[in-house]
């Protein structure tokens, strides 16, 4: 896919005095995958709950897959979707049920088959029958990735995939979103605090700090420009930077 | 891996028969897994007909009241039982997203939120018949009273009273929405404030004049009044079948706004992402 998936325009949220993010402006290209990385109550999963349409900004624009999502977000919602460590699925519920309540919601065709599909792709077969609420959280986080698959979205967004996962599965999980992203031509954007993971699998990396986005790159880019090792010295060396509040007092 | 498209051309539609029916299947798939549940549905309601049937029992003989209509007072506890469990059918249903912090995952999916309503609604429909269709079958070995024998007018009679149940519970699944399950108890009480207006086992006339002006303003009032006319004097009031489905219309109009108000709330406040527990 050529051209942006997601434009962004001075982005804004605020709640009541405090800007949770602040004019953030950014483009996407279709077939990458960026991070968006900065410490706690930055703004990053402000910033991908707008992009979902679960939260309206107070100002700005969004524009995914070329449609405008804050009019018309349920024309691009079929072709994209969504994982989150803190977002559930019925507990209840076995894995399979869940899988084919959500086939059903994207309006997959032949969603039975497709869920095999899935849960052959993420090795989840055995699971299939088991109540979600019984699983471990990393086969939690493979099933709510195979929900997140179900659609074979065009963009995934990720919010800390491989948080909760032991090395091995999280290994896993990366090289099965690398290959996804290949096979399928899809674009994936990821809130991760997973610096490796960031060097990894992105191309791309949009630094957020204070609701603003305060440098993008790509890591190498990053690593040259701030004269580091790695992804986690930028990250520390950026989070510890003064405020722009701070510096301004 | 296939080759795209893996989705159907109604995936986008602005209405999709089967997003509504995936709601009802995901709780569908919940009452099935749990035994308890269903007997939880049919529990309160045959608790409540066994007693009212003891009480009917000895009014048959020393009210001359009751005496007319022997199964006003069973007939009246089961309908008043199809407002509490239409109105816990929409609001427990929307509080078992809440609970399993289901929200977020079913709002960036395709479904719109008037999808949900109509789910929520078939549900609704479902979990009363469950909960009203056992204890009403079993009064009749028991009380040799069978609330089909109303025929056609019970139909009526069901319909109004568990539209009056959706219109209540979509209020209060938009104010669960708007204040978390801070707001989860009203659930279980709302509904008990209209009970004594509602003239469930008196006449309307019974109340203070100045709360029959309230009490004509509940659809559940004019159902119980033409219950008793088709029961006492087998005439069939559509004068107030008229009123009761105009009500309803009304309230189901404003429950449903409600909703989609606190919707557009949650949106505003993020409120979506922090349900739950």
């Amino acid at each position: 896919m050529s051209g942006s998936v997601i434009k962004v325009r001075g982005l804004t949220k605020r709640f009541g005095a405090v800007a949770a993010v602040d004019g953030v402006d950014f483009d996407i290209p279709g077939g990458s995958t960026v991070a968006l990385l900065g410490g706690n109550g930055a703004g990053k999963t402000t910033t991908l709950s707008m992009l979902l349409g679960l939260l309206l900004p107070s100002a700005g624009t969004i524009e995914v897959l070329g449609e405008d999502m804050l009019r018309h977000r349920h024309r691009v919602l079929p072709h994209m979707n969504f994982s989150s460590p803190y977002v559930d699925l019925p507990h209840r519920l076995t894995v399979e049920q869940n899988l084919m309540v959500y086939g059903w919601l994207y309006g997959v065709v032949r969603p039975r088959a497709r869920l095999r599909e899935v849960a052959a792709d993420l090795a989840i077969d055995s699971l299939l029958k088991r109540e979600t609420g019984d699983l471990s959280s990393g086969q939690k986080t493979r099933v709510a990735l195979a929900k997140a698959l179900l659609n074979r979205p065009q963009l995934l967004l990720l919010d800390e995939p491989t948080a909760s996962l032991d090395p091995d599965t999280a290994d896993w999980v990366r090289t099965y979103l690398q290959d996804y992203q290949r096979r399928a031509g899809a674009t994936i954007l990821l809130a991760s605090h997973n610096m490796g993971e960031v060097e990894r699998m992105c191309g791309g990396i949009l630094m957020m700090k204070e609701g603003r986005i305060v440098d993008r790159g790509s890591p190498a880019e990053l690593i040259s420009r701030y004269g580091r090792q790695n992804m986690e010295e930028v990250f520390l060396h950026i989070a510890r930077q003064p405020s722009a509040a701070a510096v301004a007092q | 891996m296939t080759a795209l498209p893996v989705l159907s051309p109604a995936a986008a539609a602005a209405f999709s028969a089967q997003r509504v029916a995936a709601l009802v299947l995901r709780h569908l798939y919940l009452l099935r897994g749990s035994w308890t549940r269903i007997l939880e549905l049919a529990y309160w309601p045959t608790m409540q007909m066994i007693l009212w049937g003891f009480i009917s029992q000895f009014f048959v003989t020393n009210s001359t009241w009751v005496a007319q209509a022997a199964g006003v007072l069973i007939a009246a506890v089961l309908l008043w039982d199809v407002v509490f469990r239409g109105q816990l059918g929409v609001s427990i249903s929307f509080l078992e997203e809440l609970w399993s912090r289901n929200l977020a995952s079913l709002f960036v999916s395709p479904l719109r939120p008037y999808e949900m309503v109509l789910g929520l609604l078939v549900m609704s429909t479902i979990r009363t018949l469950i909960g009203v269709v056992p204890p009403a079958l079993l009064a009749i070995p028991m009380y040799h009273y069978s609330v089909f024998s109303m025929g056609l007018p019970l139909l009526a009679f069901f319909v109004n009273l568990l539209m009056m149940g959706w219109g209540m519970g979509l209020l209060i699944s938009g104010l669960v929405m708007r204040h978390g399950l801070a707001a989860e108890s009203l659930a279980w009480v709302a509904v008990f404030a209209l009970a004594p207006l509602s003239g469930i086992y008196y006449p309307i006339s019974v109340l203070p004049p100045w709360l029959q002006y309230v009490a004509w303003a509940l659809p559940s009032s004019h159902v119980f009044e033409g219950m008793r006319a088709v029961m006492f004097e087998g005439v069939f009031r559509y004068d107030l079948l008229a009123m009761a489905v105009l009500l309803n219309l009304f309230y189901i109009a404003l429950g449903a706004g409600a909703f989609l108000y606190a919707f557009r709330l949650a949106r505003i406040r993020g409120l979506l992402l922090k349900s739950g527990e």
